[in-house]
């Protein structure tokens, strides 16, 4: 163990949090207001990654005008999913909706490398490459900025949550189904929303994750570890969803970083340290930090 | 209930519990076992490889359909405890243990394994569950990349010996068709009848209200954790077939895509029925050969895709299928078959 590195860690892990927690955030607003889990979130972002690198690219838009534009994308797409995929499987059992989001991660997995091809990729620098310096602790200004952008978002949804129509309607839809229809609330728009707006948050993530990392399939494997952080913080918590994100990220940063002992690291243990962190969570606390408690004991 | 044919009555306590209920069957099954064995007497290699591939998913996807579609859990782990299943039997085998006991260890060993995964059923179910399973997902392969490199090869995976019964080597699709479709057989056989017995009824009682199912006496952990380790099992199974049919093993043949394809293969055949894992799989993998066969002529018109065509309309193709099933029939191809064949027997009538 290095205890000099500790801090460098610890700031490395939140910053990658960060988009984890970006991630999170979505499959929570889906959960939330539709009781659907979504395992196509990593592919959603993926795909708004190769979205951006298309626009940059072949039109030769500039990253930012390329980013306001997958946004869009973004929306289209959540929309479009909720109404052919999810609407009809309303009131099915849990297991079918699984299904559908798995089934959706396979299709956008293809139609990504279809339309895009399989090729890594790599985004235009959204940001300048130079260093920060805190004391002893180098982060790259990228990683800074993204995280930044990540919390500015959040603090956007939230406010979004406390003081519009459409945030209320959406906490209305997320207490009760029944109760949010009878007062006039169109619910199944409500899903669409929240559709909409977490594909927007897993491409904005997926963009920065790629002006980072480069634009590849891979990228929908990296936003698994969006799960172990969703379900630490709970599935229903936006708070959750943060904290869960940096705590994954920095769990995975210090057990991937930290022990200088060669041995131990070829074991490569950061790589499922946030899935040995989620079967915990699992025994220990299923519901997560801030997780609803449905009581059912037999 | 099933339609039975006219003048099929049960005279017996043993006839009514008979799965083959007449002399027709009886022949038919007779003849269907003698053309199943015959086949690699007059098949070429290239369809028996089809059918050998699909034979081993569906012992995977008859264990998965244990656990999915009778006890109603979700396994994202199917993948993960084949590979446990192939590791032990190829360890196995280069130890010097003929395949034949290999095989059952193998299994053996990956339901132990799919028991320590299924141990959080004791206070989550459902959704959680299937987060725990994907954990072992995750888990499994790392163990194998990266864990006693020397034992299992890392990341380049193991080299397999095939199997052989005293001068008889199977190295061929021809001589590996007889262990897989065997396998395959005993497999449906004991899947069909762990559905008619207590722990079958159990299982089915849980899925449908577990409350219920705890308040008639049976004990949702002890049950949920048979089903898991027979999922396993089953899976180990079919990984020690995988391995030495197809010599070489590494992790990332066991990936999360895997076990996404094995639960697909359950809902397009039918949860909750010996027949549904067979059709789903054989359907779900004549799908994939079709659009191998059609993917060169898509190449034109997708030249970003040209190198992968494959790998893009393979899955496109396979969650278009796994939709429109969730959608239209969830109930799954099996569920077609019962309606075919309860239209059969009452023809010309309708009802």
């Amino acid at each position: 163990m290095n205890w000099d590195l500790f801090p460098q860690f610890l700031a490395t892990g939140l910053l990658t949090g960060g988009i984890y927690a970006l991630i999170a955030l979505g499959l929570v607003l889906i959960y939330k207001s539709s009781r659907v889990f979504n395992f196509a979130q990593g592919h959603i972002l993926m795909l708004g990654a190769f979205v951006a690198w298309w626009f940059t690219e072949n039109l030769g838009w500039s990253i930012w005008l390329a980013f306001g534009a997958t946004i869009g994308v973004a929306v289209l797409v959540g929309l479009l999913i909720e109404r052919l995929a999810l609407r009809p499987l309303i009131g099915q059992p849990i297991l079918a909706t699984v299904m559908m989001t798995l089934a959706l991660s396979q299709v956008l997995q293809g139609a990504v490398i279809l339309f895009f091809g399989a090729n890594q990729r790599s985004l235009p620098m959204m940001f300048p490459l130079q260093p920060v310096i805190l004391g002893d602790v180098r982060l790259k200004l990228n990683l800074v900025l993204a995280f930044g952008m990540a919390m500015l978002g959040f603090l956007l949804f939230v406010l979004f949550f406390r003081y519009t129509r459409w945030g209320l309607a959406m906490r209305a839809a997320a207490e009760d189904h029944q109760l949010a229809q009878s007062v006039g609330l169109r619910v199944p728009r409500i899903f669409g929303l929240a559709w909409a707006i977490a594909s927007v948050v897993a491409i904005v993530g997926g963009v920065l994750l790629a002006s980072i990392s480069g634009v590849e399939t891979n990228l929908a494997i990296i936003a698994l570890k969006a799960f172990p952080a969703v379900l630490f913080g709970g599935l229903e918590s936006i708070p959750g969803a943060i904290i869960g994100g940096l705590t994954v990220g920095v769990i995975e940063s210090l057990v991937g970083g930290l022990p200088q002992d060669a041995a131990f690291r070829a074991l490569h243990l950061g790589d499922i340290a946030p899935y040995v962190f989620m079967l915990l969570v699992l025994l220990v606390r299923p519901d997560g930090l801030f997780g609803l408690k449905r009581i059912e004991r037999i | 209930m099933a339609l039975r044919f006219a003048g099929d009555f049960d005279t017996t306590y043993a006839h009514d519990m008979a799965v083959i209920r007449n002399r027709g069957q009886w022949a038919l099954t007779i003849a269907f076992l003698v053309a199943l064995f015959g086949l690699p007497f007059v098949a070429s290699g290239e369809i028996l490889g089809m059918i050998n591939l699909i034979g081993i998913s569906i012992v995977a996807v008859q264990g998965l359909n244990i656990l999915v579609g009778y006890t109603g859990q979700i396994s994202l782990g199917q993948a993960a405890f084949m590979s446990v299943g192939a590791y032990t039997s190829a360890v196995l085998v280069k130890g010097g243990v003929p395949f034949w006991f290999a095989l059952p260890i193998a299994g053996l060993v990956a339901g132990l394994v799919g028991l320590l995964f299924g141990l959080p059923s004791l206070r989550i179910k459902g959704f959680y569950l299937a987060m725990a399973t994907l954990a072992a997902q995750f888990i499994i392969p790392w163990f194998f990349r990266n864990v006693r490199a020397d034992l299992f090869g890392g990341m380049p995976g193991l080299r397999v010996a095939p199997p052989t019964l005293g001068s008889l080597v199977f190295n061929s699709q021809e001589t590996m068709y007889f262990p897989i479709i065997g396998t395959v057989v005993v497999c449906t056989i004991i899947a069909k009848n762990i559905a008619r017995t207590r722990l079958g009824r159990a299982l089915v009682a849980i899925r449908d209200n577990d409350l219920a199912a705890e308040v008639l006496g049976i004990q949702q952990f002890a049950y949920k954790l048979r089903a898991f380790f027979l999922c396993a099992f089953y899976a180990g199974l079919a990984g020690s077939l995988w391995a030495h049919y197809a010599r070489a093993i590494n992790p990332e043949q066991f990936s999360l895509v895997q076990s996404v394809w094995y639960l697909g293969m359950v809902i397009v055949g039918g949860m909750g029925s010996a027949l549904g894992p067979i059709l789903g799989t054989t359907f779900v993998r004549l799908l994939d050969e079709f659009t191998i066969q059609f993917s060169p002529m898509l190449s034109k018109i997708f030249p970003e895709a040209e190198a992968n065509m494959l790998a893009a309309l393979g899955p496109i193709v396979f969650g278009l299928a796994l939709m429109l099933f969730l959608v239209f029939e969830p109930r799954g191809l099996a569920h077609r078959w019962e309606l075919l064949k309860a239209a059969w027997r009452l023809r010309p009538f309708a009802h």
